[in-house]
């Protein structure tokens, strides 16, 4: 290895840059958390009420992380239209649960009033992505990658703003489900009902579609898609087609957390799908994108760590309102993967190839 | 009428003229062989052939009827299915799920089932290790894993892209050897080698390929006797 003078004073001064960069994050978290808890501000009882949002916060980015992850894992593209995707699901959630709220349905059946909406979400959340998908994406298989992410964008805008054109830029309520309100109480711990729901639907959900990539024909052929496109077509593999239903069953899901997180923070709007999706794929990139457990743990432990952060570790900083930053907190958690283990927790290495 | 019936087949790479006006019969029953160096177009000819590939002139004819108009994984219902060069296993996938994947274009369980136990017949060894991922095979078990899944189509053309390819020469035998079942079984064969003495010594007859062309062609135990042959393929002066 030849090296001159230069090129090892630049190694030097990035890989002393990068651990500067650690120890200052490390230095961050030891000394907020050490100051947090020692001053005692917050009670055993408050920490377990962030743990808890932060679960069902997380359990939703889960839900959308899926959708990136696994048209990442076929496609090799980041599907940047998905949070608009959520977002898609959510309106029209919000528009069927108003009418049957309307008609007493949900007062009368809360289980089939959340149900029913939900169901009916991922339905046009599926259908919008399979529009998107024969519109936006497939003219451009062949392309260069960077040609199908602008496409992507672009895709995310035009849905943001038809509905925009459609229901205004206000902020719809979406209906309350009062047997979901009010909390249950656990060991002397109250819990909001609201996010238990939201837990252990996007639970039940997520189980749903493990069993389906596992063990279901089209789940394995979804996974040999995703390694050989040529081999599994010589398989009798339909490509395109199980492509297609890549982008619905990952919009499907979208589309109920949508639904989810409008019941716990009671708001449908036109933009609601911009921050939720980078998380969301933040949440893919963290886990490890194109592995479908990484990205429900990337989520959950993004939902986690967005929720307790700031008080555990910037409130002990001295900053004022620490809730703001709290996005801080996520994006710095993407940078911070990026620089210090790209494949994410469960990923592979993205240069790894089958021999 | 020949099962398989190549006429005249010109394909391209963008602007590459991959083959050149290529005519390849195949008799039902047969093993013919293509034999022919690097990038003499031999497994352009195998993609072509299932539809990965669409010539840009020429068709490809299949017990009669004309392949040119389907895709690939709309081949494999005919009846034609390829063991990929470099294997193609789905690494992540366990081997019976690679068999499962291979059964793909078929529905009825039993058969299925009864074809999987056949293949492992064939290759004990795919039984052993069934439930585990076929990234861990050795080079020469994912070679009969994709043998396997390629006869778990049921099909009547099988068409291997260098089944010898980095296999020791153990294993180079016993795969020339299942050749030789499967096609007693009553599977046409067409075989691309860049091993032409173990290839020639399995076909029945064998066509020589050159730089998208066929340059000789006939039954293998002349062409092993060819001069040219054994001095370009054989190593034989």
């Amino acid at each position: 290895m030849r090296t001159t003078l230069g090129e090892r004073l630049t190694d030097w001064a990035i890989s002393g840059f990068m651990w500067g960069f650690r120890i200052l994050i490390v230095f961050i978290v030891v000394y907020g958390t050490f100051s947090t808890l020692s001053s005692g501000k917050y009670t055993g009882e408050q920490w377990i009420d962030f743990i808890i949002f932060g679960i069902s916060q997380g359990s939703i980015y889960a839900l959308i992380a899926l959708g990136y992850t696994m048209v990442y894992g076929i496609l090799r593209m980041i599907n940047f239209a998905h949070g608009e995707i959520f977002m898609s699901g959510a309106f029209s959630a919000y528009f069927l649960a108003t009418w049957l709220d309307k008609m007493g349905f949900i007062d009368a059946n809360p289980a089939l009033g959340l149900i029913i909406p939900i169901l009916f979400a991922m339905f046009m959340s599926a259908s919008i992505s399979m529009l998107v998908e024969r519109i936006a994406y497939r003219p451009l298989r062949n392309a260069p990658r960077l040609v199908p992410l602008i496409s992507a964008i672009g895709a995310s805008f035009f849905l943001q703003y038809t509905f925009r054109g459609f229901f205004g830029p206000g902020v719809y309520a979406y209906p309350p489900i009062k047997a979901l309100q009010g909390e249950w109480v656990f060991f002397g711990i109250g819990i909001l009902k609201s996010q238990v729901i939201v837990a252990v639907s996007a639970a039940v959900i997520m189980a749903i579609l493990y069993v389906i990539v596992m063990r279901t024909k089209i789940g394995k052929a979804m996974r040999a898609v995703s390694e050989d496109k040529d081999t599994a077509a010589l398989m009798g593999i339909d490509v395109n087609r199980i492509i297609v239903s890549t982008f619905a069953i990952g919009a499907a899901m979208a589309g109920a957390a949508g639904v989810l997180y409008a019941l716990i923070f009671r708001q449908v709007g036109f933009f609601m799908g911009f921050t939720p999706g980078i998380k969301a794929f933040t949440s893919a990139v963290l886990g490890g994108i194109g592995n479908i457990p990484g990205a429900m743990l990337g989520g959950l432990v993004l939902g986690v760590f967005e929720s307790i952060g700031p008080a555990l570790f910037l409130d002990g900083l001295g900053i004022p309102r620490p809730y703001q930053l709290k996005d801080a907190i996520a994006y710095t958690m993407l940078v911070m993967i990026l620089l210090f283990r790209p494949s994410g927790i469960l990923g592979e290495r993205l240069t790894s190839k089958k021999a | 009428m020949s099962i398989l019936n190549i006429n005249n087949v010109h394909t391209y790479y963008g602007n590459i003229h991959a083959l050149k006006g290529l005519t390849i019969t195949v008799e039902k029953g047969e093993i013919v062989t293509l034999i022919g160096g690097n990038g003499a177009g031999k497994t352009t000819t195998l993609r072509t052939i299932c539809g990965l590939l669409q010539p840009r002139e020429g068709d490809v004819f299949f017990n009669g009827e004309n392949l040119n108009k389907y895709k690939a994984h709309e081949v494999v219902y005919k009846g034609i299915s390829m063991v990929p060069e470099g294997r193609g296993i789905f690494t992540r996938l366990t081997i019976t799920e690679n068999l499962e994947m291979g059964a793909y274009s078929r529905n009825n369980a039993e058969e299925i089932k009864e074809d999987m136990e056949r293949v492992f017949t064939l290759f004990p060894r795919l039984k052993e290790r069934r439930n585990q991922v076929a990234g861990t095979l050795s080079g020469g078990e994912q070679q009969m894993l994709a043998t396997g899944r390629a006869l778990m189509t049921r099909p009547t053309v099988l068409l291997m892209d260098e089944p010898s390819m980095g296999l020791a020469p153990v294993l180079v035998e016993l795969i020339f050897d299942t050749i030789g079942q499967i096609n007693k079984q009553g599977v046409t064969i067409l075989l691309v080698e860049q091993n032409a003495h173990m290839a020639l010594s399995v076909a029945h007859r064998g066509y020589v390929l050159q730089t998208g062309e066929i340059v000789l062609s006939d039954t293998a135990e002349k062409l092993k006797n060819d001069p040219t042959v054994q001095k370009a393929y054989l190593g034989i002066e």
